[in-house]
């Protein structure tokens, strides 16, 4: 069997190799990606705080409640319910673009994981950390924004890395609304030129390029934060996960 | 604003469209399952070995499989094993040997953490009593890795069984595509997607509540 690379500046028709559509779709990947994180990011850190507040039960019942609820729900099934159900429910959402609704949706999937890492890197702290913060007499907000969220932080970055290079793996099932990603790219390409082993072998290598890439990234981001005189983490910690 | 109607639901649409897929996604999550925990403790095995070339084989497999969508492993397989073995096979046979595949190296990372878990004066007290290699690890350190792991084990199966739904990409005929299919024959399709939720919902939570469970009896041990 040989490969035929050509095949990457034939045109699909619609004026643009597919090399050029690769390319889109990679953008496309990348942003929906890109987006997500910056949903997941915001609404795991709040979920996972309310979740570890003192005196707060309705709260913490409250966090709990939402990442059962996006953790038992596989994100297919999730993403339908974003593109499919929600807008007829509420008619407002009808003007949200799909990608937009795909965003919300991995977004808020990955918000429920990033939640319980953020918790356990909070609970994981001694606690006279917290105990220290009260006896200075900080505010609730005070104590979570100058005591224990930056030590929370640089424990969980590890397992953060790794969750974010998930939320990138898992931008592969906005294919099933049809978004031009990657893996739309990869499953209308092969359709149309029969030349499967070559685009997936170049989808393949572009995914691997992006983990990599966000990989190095976060993990240089560890090392810059690094408290000096801190014992480095020890490696990423055992997750379940895709 | 939808006005939900679920009066078409009937034991008949249940037997007719979704036990089908439901027995479908149980016999996947269970031979995945399986299957990967059986193929991932090789490879954990091989990436503790001694030998410079079955570790370097095991990681390369395990970082591969872990650094691609499932997705997009599933197109993969789908694609190459009628190449591979001049005939096709079917959706359902391609899912059955993608999910082994991709699980056995999920599997491998835990199994590997399970047997690091072991005290090393086990393996050390099997060999002072003469043991092999072979019987000192299916003695002695699987059986305590297997048994630490349980929890994680479950949990990842779990997440397998959510994952089982992907199969969507080459149409094999899983639950999820048991609700759409009784959904577009019945008209119903915003109502099919809420209650395929729930049901996934209710299988997973019921299952990771129990997990929990487990673990603190575990503990107390």
């Amino acid at each position: 069997m040989t490969l035929e690379w050509q095949v990457f500046l034939t045109d699909d028709g619609g004026g643009r190799t597919y090399l050029e559509w690769l390319l889109q779709a990679w953008g496309w990947t990348l942003g929906v990606a890109l987006a997500a994180w910056c949903v997941a990011i915001p609404c795991g850190a709040l979920i996972g705080v309310m979740r570890t507040l003192q005196g707060a039960p309705v709260l913490s019942r409250l966090g709990q409640a939402w990442v059962e609820l996006f953790r038992n729900i596989p994100l297919l099934v999730q993403i339908f319910l974003w593109y499919f159900v929600l807008p007829k429910l509420f008619p407002a959402m009808q003007q949200f673009s799909s990608f937009w609704l795909v965003v919300i949706a991995l977004g808020l999937f990955t918000s429920a994981r990033i939640a319980e890492q953020f918790r356990a890197g909070i609970e994981s702290l001694p606690k006279g950390q917290r105990y220290a913060g009260m006896a200075l007499g900080f505010k609730t907000w005070q104590l979570y924004r100058y005591v224990l969220l930056p030590a929370a932080l640089r424990i969980i970055l590890p397992p953060l890395t790794s969750e974010s290079m998930n939320l990138l793996k898992n931008s592969s099932v906005a294919f099933a609304v049809s978004i031009t990603e990657l893996t739309m790219f990869a499953m209308q390409a092969q359709e149309e030129t029969s030349r499967g082993i070559e685009i997936y072998l170049a989808v393949t290598v572009l995914y691997m390029i992006s983990a990599l890439t966000i990989n190095r990234l976060l993990t240089w981001v560890e090392v810059r934060l690094r408290i000096p005189g801190q014992p480095s983490s020890k490696g990423p910690s055992l997750t379940t996960g895709h | 604003m939808l006005n939900l109607d679920v009066s078409f639901l009937s034991w008949d649409l249940f037997n007719k469209f979704i036990l089908k897929g439901l027995l479908f996604s149980l016999e996947l999550t269970a031979v995945a399952a399986l299957g990967g925990l059986f193929f991932g403790t090789l490879l954990a095995l091989m990436r503790l070995s001694n030998s410079k070339l079955l570790k370097a084989l095991s990681a390369t497999y395990v970082n591969g499989m872990r650094s691609i969508p499932l997705v997009m492993v599933i197109l993969w397989f789908y694609l190459l094993i009628p190449v591979l073995i001049g005939k096709s096979i079917g959706a359902e046979w391609s899912a059955f040997i993608t999910f082994i595949a991709f699980e056995a190296a999920f599997f491998c990372e835990i199994m590997r953490a399970g047997i690091e878990s072991v005290g090393k004066g086990q393996k050390m007290a099997a060999q002072a009593l003469g043991m092999t290699y072979a019987q000192s690890m299916q003695l002695i350190v699987l059986p305590q890795a297997f048994r630490n792991m349980v929890p994680v084990l479950l949990t990842q199966t779990i997440v397998l069984f959510q994952d089982t739904s992907l199969v969507y990409a080459i149409g094999a005929y899983d639950l999820l595509k048991g609700f759409v299919t009784a959904g577009r024959i019945y008209g119903r399709p915003e109502e099919v997607y809420l209650l395929a939720a729930v049901v996934y919902f209710v299988m997973c939570f019921g299952l990771s509540t129990f997990v929990k469970h487990l673990q603190r009896k575990m503990s107390l041990v």
